[in-house]
């Protein structure tokens, strides 16, 4: 007969099984057990955080930068509520986590208990599924489940929530190798004739758009949406989610589209006749006001996993349920073997018509300034690293900003916050893209409202040695804030302004690091290359911006995609 | 859906975190104990319909959902109506309880307990058709429905 192991043996051992390597994390009460495990063995690495939610912001990143699963651990009550917004971040950007959650032990659940919440049900709504594991025999099976539902169909973070005796109680393990749930099967290969039909629409297209989201990174299919793109001749825009997706200093790249997306991203979205949506959910920061948007005629080809996403916001006419890289695949064989080519002299127009549109030059600024405008340090950066870094972010205008001029080339470059927009994940999440990818250039562009949202991971920094870049575009402004504010509020800056700010370079010194304070336009890249070249050093360049910069464009809420405010 | 406990409340969660109303909500397990059966009655446009049931589909312990009225189909509720029955009254409602193919399943000297089945609508009807002030108390099991013919629904 075999060994019998502990709860909390098993965990880590399903860990193992799982081949994690780092998981991010913070010990309690309800966790001892497990932590005593991940002491006794070396396989699985922990990443001691100093608050829950940069955990999962780290294992997030983490995921984002390395298609793997991001894993994190928290302790019961008050480490699982800190941990609810990381949740969220993830569960609205559909990134694969498992998170293992303490809680108190069975025969207290339900008594309020110390450090007792009900965290199956606060996470319910910000999580693919989540579990309680109400005895030891179940474990091993849960886990792997846990880690098939968050990283199968459309990924999401996934839950297991582990009583201390059950984390005590002995069982004997066995990992099973595969799993299958009559509820859960996950379409991925698209229907056949959807397919063709997109195919005949897709060749009697005269102005044709391909927009694509984070659906093409989740499913590693960079490539061939970008051969497909090219032997289309089509342009294609990205959402921020999908940024990297299609090479952006391709020419047939019109950028980002929606509420900062560039001119001719917005015009040609709007007056397109054929749109074929590649893993993007048409969402409300996109399409702008959905009746202007249905003003003009266009034959709308959707491509997506989750069928809930087609036909939510938007009404389609091709509906292909199914993975994008299978699709894609799919697509790129039926019209290697077609005779029919796209209308060229029709495709000649509209290229004709969008190069008009481009000659807008919607993101330009004043580069003749005497104060630091954040554009040209976003500019520089992408020289500097060769647009080859991975970039994480904050939200706001420096967002937005890094979006714009940073021109992601490759997949998983390009990591944020998009449908929770959350304030606080870029330093986090940039721990977790270091880790993953130990050698990799990493910076995090951020602004001071945000950056002390997580400040505290400074210290994680100094202790895993984690050399981050923070760019903090610092125009002691809430500056997205105050840009609605100015436009929509008669510049009433109602508790928008950052006062009471830190020294940035003596607060990154006092946690061990270098800081570095850019006031003049000129010493721009001097100091961004000097950060880089300090290259096992976390160096904090906190930039002195214009205060009054606003991004453009700008698709005002309500407002149809081609009504954009424009510099 | 599977017969797990938190089954219902992640139903419950989905409509009121995406605003979908429910008018009512049937759930016991069926001959395969390991899964429940739910009726679940819900009004909104076609959109709406289709989003609900993709949302419900995604949900990862339900293994099927059905709209009913897409095909033929049979839907029961249950009622049970306490009414005062007081003197002419006992009759007159004993004959209604009748024409409604209703039971009077509890009497005592001042009332009556009826059990009543059908399609939401003829409750409805059977309640309109007593004195208001006679009806004492009511409790619904909220509609189930099946299709009709030999069409069977299988996981
Ligand atoms: C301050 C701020 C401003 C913003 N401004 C903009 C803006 O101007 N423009 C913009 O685009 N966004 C903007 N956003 C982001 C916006 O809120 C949304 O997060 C984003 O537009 C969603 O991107 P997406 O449509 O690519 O979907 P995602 O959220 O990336 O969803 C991916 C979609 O792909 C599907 N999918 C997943 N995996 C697969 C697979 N393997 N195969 C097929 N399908 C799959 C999913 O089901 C889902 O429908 C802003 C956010 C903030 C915080
Ligand atoms: C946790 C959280 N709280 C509030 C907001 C609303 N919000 C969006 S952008 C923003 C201001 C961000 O300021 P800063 O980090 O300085 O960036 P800037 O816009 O100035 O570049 C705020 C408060 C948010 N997105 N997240
Ligand atoms: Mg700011």
């Amino acid at each position: 007969m075999n060994v019998e192991l502990t709860g909390a043996e098993i965990a880590i051992r399903c860990l193992q099984e799982e081949g994690v390597q780092c998981i991010f994390g913070y010990p309690g009460g309800a966790v001892l057990f497990i932590y005593d495990e991940l002491f006794k063995q070396d396989k699985v690495r922990h990443i001691l955080v100093r608050h829950e939610q940069a955990a999962i912001h780290a294992a997030d990143g983490y995921a984002r930068s390395s298609k793997n699963v991001g894993v994190a651990l928290v302790t019961s009550g008050p480490g699982v509520t800190n941990a609810v917004t990381g949740i969220a971040t993830a569960y609205m950007d559909s990134i694969p986590l498992v998170i293992i959650s303490g809680q108190v032990p069975t025969a207290a659940i339900g008594l309020d208990a110390f450090q007792e919440v009900d965290t199956v049900g606060i996470t319910r709504p910000c999580v693919k599924h989540n579990f309680l594991v109400k005895d030891v025999s179940e474990l091993a099976m849960t886990m792997k489940k846990a880690f098939y539902i968050a990283s199968t169909g459309r990924p999401g973070p996934v839950l297991v929530d582990i009583p201390k005796d059950v984390s005590q109680q002995l069982t004997q393990f066995v990992y099973p190798d595969k799993v299958t749930m009559r509820s859960y099967n996950p379409v991925t290969k698209g229907h056949s004739r959807q397919i063709k039909k997109a195919l005949e629409l897709i060749l009697s297209a005269k102005r044709p758009m391909i927009y694509a989201g984070g659906g093409v990174i989740l499913s590693n299919a960079a490539e061939q949406l970008t051969e497909l793109t090219r032997a289309l001749n089509f342009p294609c825009t990205n959402t921020l989610m999908g940024l990297g997706g299609f090479p952006a200093t391709d020419k047939q790249s019109l950028g980002m589209l929606g509420m900062h997306g560039t001119y001719e991203a917005n015009m040609a979205m709007q007056y397109c006749d054929v749109l074929i949506a590649v893993g993007a959910r048409f969402d409300d920061r996109v399409i702008g006001n959905p009746k202007h948007f249905f003003n003009e005629n266009r034959k709308i080809i959707h491509i997506d996993i989750d069928p809930s996403s087609i036909s939510k916001r938007v009404r389609v006419d091709v509906p292909i349920v199914g993975d994008v890289l299978d699709v894609l695949k799919e697509l790129l064989k039926l019209l290697k073997a077609e005779k029919k080519k796209p209308d060229s002299a029709a495709l000649k127009e509209w290229w004709k018509q969008i190069d008009q549109w481009r000659e807008r030059d919607c993101l330009k600024f004043d580069r003749t300034s005497k104060i630091i405008k954040p554009q040209k340090v976003i500019e520089t950066l992408y020289e500097i690293t060769k647009g080859d870094a991975f970039i994480t972010s904050d939200v706001g205008q420096h967002q937005m900003w890094a979006a714009q001029f940073y021109k992601f080339d490759k997949p998983r470059r390009w990591i944020n916050s998009g449908g929770l927009g959350t304030m606080g994940f870029g330093m986090p999440a940039a721990m977790g893209v270091q880790l993953a990818n130990p050698k990799a250039k990493v910076a995090c562009i951020t602004g001071e409202a945000s950056i002390q949202m997580c400040i505290q991971e400074l210290s994680t920094c100094k202790q895993y040695h984690l050399p981050l870049k923070i760019v903090n575009l610092n125009n002691r402004y809430m500056g997205m804030v105050r840009q609605w504010q100015e436009f929509f509020h008669g510049n009433r800056y109602a508790e928008s302004y950052m006062n009471a700010l830190p020294d940035f370079v003596k607060l990154a010194e006092s946690y061990g690091h270098v800081g570095m304070k850019i006031e003049k336009p000129e010493d721009v890249e001097g100091a961004l290359k000097e950060a880089f070249k300090l290259k096992d050093q976390l160096v904090f360049l906190d930039f002195i911006t214009d205060q009054t910069e606003n991004v453009f464009p700008m698709v005002p809420g309500g407002k149809g995609l081609s009504e954009m405010i424009l510099v | 859906m599977e017969n797990e406990s938190g089954a219902l409340s992640r139903v419950a969660g989905l409509f009121s975190a995406r605003g979908y109303n429910i008018e009512s909500l049937t759930v016991a397990p069926t001959e395969d104990p390991t899964l429940s059966r739910m009726t679940l009655v819900t009004i909104g446009s076609d959109e709406v319909v289709e989003q609900v049931t993709k949302q419900l589909n995604k949900l990862i312990e339900v293994v099927k959902v059905i709209d009913l009225n897409e095909g033929n189909h049979i839907e029961r509720e249950l009622m049970l109506v306490k009414v005062r029955a007081i003197g002419a009254e006992r009759d007159e409602i004993m004959r209604l309880t009748e024409i409604f193919r209703g039971s009077i399943i509890d009497v005592t000297t001042k009332s009556y307990t009826i059990e009543l089945t059908g399609t939401s609508c003829k409750l409805d009807a059977f309640l309109k058709a007593i004195e208001p002030s006679a009806v004492l108390e009511t409790v619904r099991t909220g509609a189930c429905g099946i299709g009709r013919g030999e069409w069977v629904l299988r996981v």
